[in-house]
């Protein structure tokens, strides 16, 4: 599903390179829970955002259900995001002022589905993502941290992507709230999703049944938990 | 698509009711002030044209000069160097002439039934009607033979009715006093509107020559109201009456002259520059106003840049295409202006409307100059800035977008 081979990303900054992903090959299958894990500054960030297709790499070939992602234009990679990724934030990224319902229907957005089939999806993905069907109409900002995410995960599974990529879901969460994060994820996994968690903490990309460890932008470990 | 695009243009507006409102609000005293305070400078030249109108037609008129004391000069109009005979002289000699009016001018108390009124007692002759465009509503003005026998006969503008005798009372044959004497009322003239100094209501005229002997007690007098046959025939008409009264007051060098000569077109001319000074004072005040609407508007679209900013970047991120993104920042600013511009029209019409309502002598005028100015430079700021800076943000890579602080 992702196919990954030599990947390397060079950033220049004030005449300096730097490089961020030093010849990265990897792939990942259907159905796998995957922690890329690293300090600040190992290029899990990087990785991460080409993935997501937000960025594209110096070079390398990096495949998505057999789309070459590294080629795409502006257009296309939205296409792509919008069809194939959920994203998962950090910050959560809800748009403030705004119903939890018109939250998670926003990547429905110009896709001429009826206002109806996008509310009933929407609230699917909700109660999927294990949120309380009285906050539906709630708005964002009223909502605790673990509420947000929960949000956020439904939003991501709004249009069926192939993969879920979550980037430091837990970082903005208490312990206890993560777990309860983390256990949601974990279950949308059994249900057949694929997920690929970015994170630095152990106890987080313990969740994974795959952890692949990174460090100044090459793969320093790549084990399979049983 | 496009039901998509407008409905989420007017959630996005009204989610954010006060960042809308505020931003409507800058544009909606910008234009209205605008369109107010154009309306109010174009209304007071108009009525300050039409009262110059209202005067007379192709009107020249004379003035005695200012009088010199041992050098010392005593104010314009303080001669006594006009005289009945100029004015004949002037009817006589000179072409092109419809009518002279020679004019002997007093303010006088004036008594009737225990009312009083101060006003502008003018001793003149027939021809005065013509010259100043004077109508007669009831009654008769003074003929030839009441001038020839010092009649004290005297026509009432309408204005001095009213004070004299009450509003819609029958003057004629009434008894006025002026000057402790009894004149006889016997007509009035039709109201001409103006205020204030030059009320042309607010009148009593009387034979020339009973003026002279009962009033002002001298043969002199104050002007010579001369109309033109035509606007074409003016400047000769005023050159050749400077260069008669020059030799019949033997006056050579033009200097020297011993009276003023003005037409009606420099009245005009002077007034209306007043007038557009004016207009021009109320619209850069107006200027002022859409200058500081429109950096209201600036500041608003400007200041929720940052969270606008990430707002973009997640629509990139969720896979939002960046021509949608476009279409929706320009479509708020687009409503945003339009919505502020129409209110502002509304507004600034109304005040027109208000000031016309309760400033009587001052009829406002909108024009539509005005408006579109005001309309397309607020439309303008609102869309250069409400879209440019969406647009920055719309062209950054979503990651960018999404961690802009």
């Amino acid at each position: 599903m992702i196919n990954c081979r030599n990947l390397t990303k060079t950033y220049l900054t004030g005449g300096v390179e730097t490089h961020a992903l030093k010849n990265i090959s990897f792939s990942i299958e259907k159905g796998e829970f995957v922690s890329i894990i690293g300090p600040s500054g190992s290029g899990k960030s990087t990785l991460m955002h080409i993935l997501g297709a937000l960025d594209v790499p110096t070079s390398g070939e990096y495949f998505l259900d057999n789309h070459e992602v590294s080629k795409l234009n502006d257009d296309e990679l939205s296409d792509l995001r919008k069809n194939k990724i959920g994203f998962v934030f950090q910050s959560f990224n809800l748009l403030p002022r705004t119903t939890v319902l018109r939250n998670v229907m926003l990547p429905l957005l110009y896709s001429g589905l009826s206002e109806s089939e996008r509310e009933k999806r929407a609230r699917e993905c909700l109660k999927y993502a294990g949120m309380e069907e009285g906050k539906f109409k709630n708005l964002s900002n009223q909502l605790s941290g673990g509420q947000m995410q929960r949000v956020a995960i439904a939003r991501a599974l709004i249009n069926d992507p192939s993969i879920i990529l979550a980037d430091e879901p837990t970082g903005n969460l208490d312990t206890k709230t993560s777990h309860l994060v983390m256990e949601a994820l974990k279950e949308l996994n059994k249900k057949g999703h694929t997920i690929i968690l970015i994170t630095h903490e152990m106890d987080v990309a313990n969740y994974a049944d795959r952890i692949i460890h990174i460090r100044d932008g090459m793969i320093e470990k790549d084990e399979i938990k049983k | 698509m496009l039901k998509d695009l407008f409905k989420e243009t007017i959630w996005s507006l009204s989610a954010n009711k006060v960042r809308s409102g505020l931003t409507i609000l800058g544009i909606v005293i910008g234009i209205a002030s605008v369109i107010a305070l154009v309306a109010i400078g174009q209304g007071a030249k108009n009525s300050i044209e039409k009262n110059i109108e209202a005067i007379g037609s192709n009107l020249i008129m004379v003035s005695p000069g200012s009088q010199r004391i041992g050098g010392i000069s005593q104010g314009g109009g303080s001669a006594e160097s006009l005289t009945v005979e100029d004015a004949n002289a002037i009817k006589n000699e000179i072409e092109n002439i419809k009518a002279v009016a020679p004019t002997a001018t007093k303010r006088s108390q004036i008594t009737a039934k225990g009312n009083n009124t101060n006003t502008q007692v003018i001793g003149t002759t027939e021809d005065y009607l013509i010259v100043r465009n004077v109508s007669i509503d009831l009654g008769s003005f003074f003929n030839d033979q009441q001038l020839k026998s010092s009649a004290k006969v005297a026509v009432i503008g309408p204005t001095t009715r009213d004070d004299l005798f009450g509003t819609e009372a029958d003057p004629i044959g009434q008894t006025i006093r002026i000057n402790k004497m009894d004149f006889m009322v016997i007509g009035m003239t039709v109201a001409k509107g103006g205020s204030g100094f030059s009320n042309q209501d607010d009148v009593v005229y009387v034979p020339l020559t009973t003026a002279q002997h009962y009033l002002t007690g001298n043969e002199h007098i104050n002007a010579i109201n001369i109309a033109a046959t035509d606007q074409n025939s003016m400047v000769v008409v005023q050159e050749q009456i400077t260069t008669l009264l020059m030799a019949r007051h033997k006056i050579s060098d033009s200097a020297d002259a011993d009276f003023n000569i003005m037409n009606q077109n420099d009245i005009i001319a002077t007034a209306t520059s007043i007038a557009s000074t004016f207009t021009i004072l109320l619209s850069s005040i107006a200027g002022i106003s859409l200058l500081v609407g429109g950096i209201g508007i600036m500041n608003m679209m400007l200041t929720t840049v940052t969270e606008r900013t990430r707002e973009i970047g997640l629509r990139k991120a969720v896979g939002i295409r960046k021509i949608y993104i476009n279409l929706q920042f320009l479509a708020e600013a687009v409503v945003l202006t339009f919505l502020g511009g129409f209110l502002g029209i509304i507004l600034g019409w109304i005040m027109s409307l208000i000031v016309t309502r309760f400033i009587s002598t001052l009829t406002t005028s909108i024009s539509l100059t005005s408006i579109i100015l005001a309309f397309s430079v607020s439309a303008g700021v609102g869309i250069i800035f409400g879209f440019y800076p969406a647009r920055r943000a719309a062209n950054l890579s979503p990651i960018e977008a999404l961690r802009y602080e």
